[in-house]
C-alpha cells in the first residue's frame, strides 16, 4: 500500500474549517486508547477531562485563567509564524516581561498609586519586547537562526529569574522561600468577577485578539505579515521589507508575552516567585496552530487548552492519573492539527498492491 | 594541576561532550538530506527515558542503550511519516516532536524518579586501561563514547567517499533533479530521519546511563538544542561536529568547575553559559555567509512532494 499526496488545484475551504475540529477528534480517539491501555475506563477519564470542567463555576473560571496567558502569547506567536519568523522562546520574554513589569512594585514597594498597574503593564510589555529585540537583531543583522537563538534565551531567562527571587530580590521575611515580598495592593491587577480568580488579563485577551485580527486581516501591514510569510519573493517585489517585519513580528510577540508575563505576576501570584515558567510560552505554539494562526480562532484554541490543564487535575484528583497524560494529550493535539492541515492543500490517496511508479 | 587531574578533566569533557556529539552527527545527516528535525531534544529525552527504564527493568545498561536507540528511531517515524508523507511544516512539526517527547517521557518515567539509576560501567581492557596517564582516557571510557567517534568517522566516510552518500546529498541539495534521476527522494529522507533518531536515542542513553546514571524530567536541558546549532556551527560538516561538541562539552565542564570552585559569580549565571556560547558561536557563524551557503542543503526544511 502507498500513500501519495495529490495537489488540490484551490485550498480546501471546507478542511481550512475542519481541520481543527478533525485533530480534536483523532485527539479523543488517542485519549480512549490511552486510557484503556492505562487501565481507566476512558469514557469516565474523558469526561472528567474535557466535561466535568464545565459544569462548575469556579472551574470555568479556572480555565478561563490559565487560558489567558495562553492566548495572549499565541495571538503574538501568530503574527510572528504568518510572517515567517520563527518566535520559539516566548516562555523567555514572558519571563523578563514578568521581571521588569515588578521593578516598581519590588523597589518601591510603598508606592501607591493608580498610576502604578499601567505602568508595570506597560514595563512588562517593553521588557518583553526588548527580549525578543535579541533574536530579531541578530537575525536581521547577521542571518543568524532566529529558532535556535530565541530558544536559548529561554534557558537565559530562566536562570536569570531563578537567581533574582532566590538571591537579591528575595523577601527576607518569606522563611527562606524563593520570590518577592507580596505586591501591595495598587499592585495588583483587580478580579474581573467580585472575589474571584480571573483578573483583567482576560480583558486584555480579549482585546488584543480583536486588535490583531482586525490589524491581520483589515490593514496594509496585515497583508504584508502574510505576504511576506507566504512568499517572500513577491514581498521584495512589492516593497516590503522581510528584516523590518522581523523586527517588527517579534517586537509585537515579545509585548505581549511580556504583558502576559506582567498580567500572571501581578493578577494572579500577586508577587514574583519561582514557579513563573510552567511551560506557558511552548503550550501557546500549540494554541497558535490549533486557532489556525487566526487571532479569533486562537481565544477558542486558548480555552481547549485551558481546559485540558483543569481536566487533567481533576482526572489526577478523582482518578489518580498522572498529570502528565495533559502534555501528551497537547502535543498529540499539534501532531494532528499538523497532519489534518494537509488536507487543505492536498487530496491523500491510497493505493493498494503494487503500484507503478511514473518516474522510476 | 598534576597530569591525573587534568586527565580526569578531559575524561569529564569526554562524557559531557558525548551526548552533543552523537545528536548532532544524526541531525547532520538528516539535514544533508535536506529534513530539518528540530525533534532532537524530543528524540533525545525519549531515548533518555526508555535508556534508563529498560535498564532498571532487565538490569543491563547495554540493553538500555538497545532500546533507546530503538526508541528514538521508533519516536522520529512519527515527524517522518507527517513531514515526507504528509509535507507539513518541517519546523512546526519538529516542534511538536520536541513537545510530545517532552511530555511523554515525563509521563513514562513518573515511577523512576529518585530511583538509583544502573551506571554503564567504563571499559577494562587488561594492560591497556593499565598504562599510566593516558590509559584510562583512551582505553578505560565507557562504550557510547567510543561508539561516538566511531559514528562521526563513518557518517564522514558515507557522506563524502560513498555513492549512497552522495546521493543521499544530492536529494538534499535538489530532490528534484534526484527524483528524475530515479533515486527515491522520499525513502532515502525516511531513513535520514530514522538514522538521527536512532543517534539522537542513543545520545539520551548516555544522559541516563553514563553520564548522570538517573532519570530527572526533562534532563535534556536544551542539549538538543544546543546539537541543532552544532550543526550550523559545523556548517553541516562531521569533522567540525567533533570540534563543536567538545568545545561545547569544555565550556559545560568549565562551568561545573567554576562552581565547584566557588567562584563567586552566581550559580545560575555559570549554568547560562553553554547556551549564551550556542547564541554566541552561531552569530559569529552567521557572519561568515560564504563558508555557510556553500555547505547548507540546498533544500533544507523545503518539503518535496515527488509527481507522479
Amino acid at each position: 500500500m502507498t500513500l501519495f499526496l495529490e495537489k488540490r488545484a484551490n485550498y480546501s475551504r471546507l478542511f481550512s474549517a475542519l481541520s481543527p475540529f478533525l485533530a480534536l477528534g483523532l485527539t479523543l480517539v488517542f485519549g480512549t486508547i490511552m486510557f484503556t491501555v492505562l487501565g481507566q475506563n476512558p469514557a469516565e477519564a474523558l469526561y472528567i477531562y474535557f466535561v466535568l470542567p464545565l459544569t462548575d463555576a469556579y472551574l470555568i473560571e479556572q480555565i478561563v485563567l490559565k487560558a489567558t496567558p495562553l492566548i495572549l502569547i499565541a495571538i503574538g506567536l501568530s503574527v510572528c509564524f504568518r510572517s515567517g519568523n520563527w518566535n520559539i522562546g516566548a516562555e523567555g520574554q514572558y519571563l523578563i516581561g514578568g521581571m521588569i513589569g515588578s521593578l516598581i512594585p519590588v523597589y518601591f514597594n510603598d508606592f501607591q498609586s493608580p498610576i502604578v498597574l499601567p505602568l508595570m503593564m506597560v514595563m512588562g510589555m517593553l521588557g518583553g519586547a526588548m527580549y525578543a529585540a535579541v533574536p530579531a537583531i541578530l537575525k536581521s543583522r547577521f542571518g543568524t537562526n532566529e529558532i535556535l537563538t530565541s530558544l536559548m534565551l529561554v534557558y537565559v531567562a530562566q536562570q536569570f529569574v531563578d537567581w533574582l527571587v532566590r538571591t537579591p530580590w528575595r523577601d527576607p521575611q518569606g522563611m527562606g522561600f524563593p520570590g518577592t515580598k507580596r505586591f501591595n495592593e495598587s499592585a495588583v491587577l483587580p478580579d474581573l468577577l467580585t472575589n474571584g480568580e480571573a483578573h483583567w488579563g482576560t480583558v486584555f485577551a480579549v482585546v488584543a485578539a480583536i486588535g490583531t485580527w482586525f490589524m491581520l486581516s483589515k490593514t496594509m501591514k496585515g497583508f504584508e505579515v502574510t505576504v511576506l510569510g507566504e512568499c517572500p519573493r513577491a514581498g521584495r517585489f512589492a516593497g516590503f521589507d522581510a528584516k523590518k517585519m522581523t523586527i517588527f513580528a517579534f517586537l509585537f510577540s515579545g509585548a505581549l508575552a511580556g504583558l502576559a508575563g506582567i498580567a500572571e505576576v501581578s493578577g494572579s501570584v500577586e508577587k514574583l516567585d519561582d514557579n513563573l515558567s510552567l511551560g506557558y510560552g511552548f503550550t501557546a505554539i500549540i494554541v497558535a496552530f490549533l486557532g489556525r494562526l487566526n487571532p479569533l480562532g486562537i481565544l477558542a484554541a486558548g480555552l481547549i487548552l485551558a481546559l485540558s490543564y483543569i481536566g487533567g487535575e481533576e482526572a489526577q484528583i478523582v482518578l489518580q492519573i498522572s498529570n502528565r497524560a495533559t502534555n501528551v494529550f497537547q502535543g498529540l493535539l499539534l501532531f494532528f492539527v499538523l497532519a489534518t492541515d494537509t488536507l487543505i492543500h492536498y487530496r491523500i490517496r491510497l493505493e493498494f498492491g503494487s503500484s507503478v511508479k511514473g518516474a522510476s | 594541576m598534576d597530569l591525573v587531574v587534568i586527565v580526569s578533566v578531559i575524561i569529564s569533557v569526554c562524557a559531557a561532550s558525548t551526548p552533543l556529539l552523537l545528536a548532532a552527527t544524526g541531525e547532520l545527516v538528516v539535514e544533508r538530506s535536506g529534513v530539518l528535525n528540530l525533534g532532537v531534544e524530543g528524540m533525545m529525552i525519549i531515548g533518555a527515558v526508555t535508556g534508563f527504564a529498560m535498564a532498571q527493568v532487565t538490569g543491563n545498561p547495554y540493553l538500555g542503550a538497545l532500546a533507546a536507540i530503538a526508541a528514538g528511531a521508533f519516536f522520529s517515524l512519527l515527524f517522518a511519516f507527517l513531514t515526507l508523507s504528509l509535507a507539513t511544516n518541517q519546523v512546526a512539526t519538529g516542534l511538536a516532536l520536541t513537545i510530545l517527547g517532552l511530555g511523554l517521557s515525563g509521563m513514562i518515567g513518573e515511577g523512576f524518579v529518585g530511583q538509583p539509576g544502573i551506571k554503564m560501567e567504563a571499559v577494562n581492557i587488561p594492560f591497556l586501561t593499565d598504562i599510566p596517564v593516558v590509559g584510562k582516557l583512551l582505553f578505560g571510557q565507557d562504550v557510547i563514547f567510543y561508539s561516538s567517534l566511531i559514528l562521526v568517522a563513518a557518517v564522514s566516510w558515507f557522506l563524502f567517499r560513498t555513492r549512497a552518500g552522495l546521493m543521499l546529498r544530492s536529494v538534499g541539495d535538489n530532490p528534484q533533479s534526484a527524483h528524475a534521476l530515479g533515486i527515491p527522494v522520499i525513502r532515502t529522507r525516511y531513513l535520514a530521519v530514522l538514522f538521527g533518531g536512532a543517534c539522537s536515542g542513543l545520545a539520551g542513553a548516555h544522559l541516563s546511563l553514563v553520564y548522570v546514571p538517573q532519570w530527572v524530567e526533562g534532563m535534556t536541558a536544551g542539549r538538543g538544542w544546543i546539537a541543532l546549532a552544532l550543526v550550523v556551527f559545523a556548517s553541516w560538516r562531521p569533522a567540525r561536529v567533533l570540534v563543536g561538541a567538545y568545545l561545547f562539552g569544555a565550556v559545560t565542564i568549565a562551568q561545573f568547575h567554576a562552581q565547584a570552585l566557588g567562584i563567586p559569580i552566581p550559580a545560575q549565571f555559570l549554568t547560562s553559559l553553554p547556551y549564551l556560547a550556542t547564541i554566541f558561536v552561531l552569530v559569529l557563524i552567521a557572519r561568515n555567509r560564504r563558508m555557510t551557503l556553500i555547505n547548507t542543503p540546498a533544500s533544507l526544511s523545503q518539503p518535496f512532494v515527488p509527481d507522479r
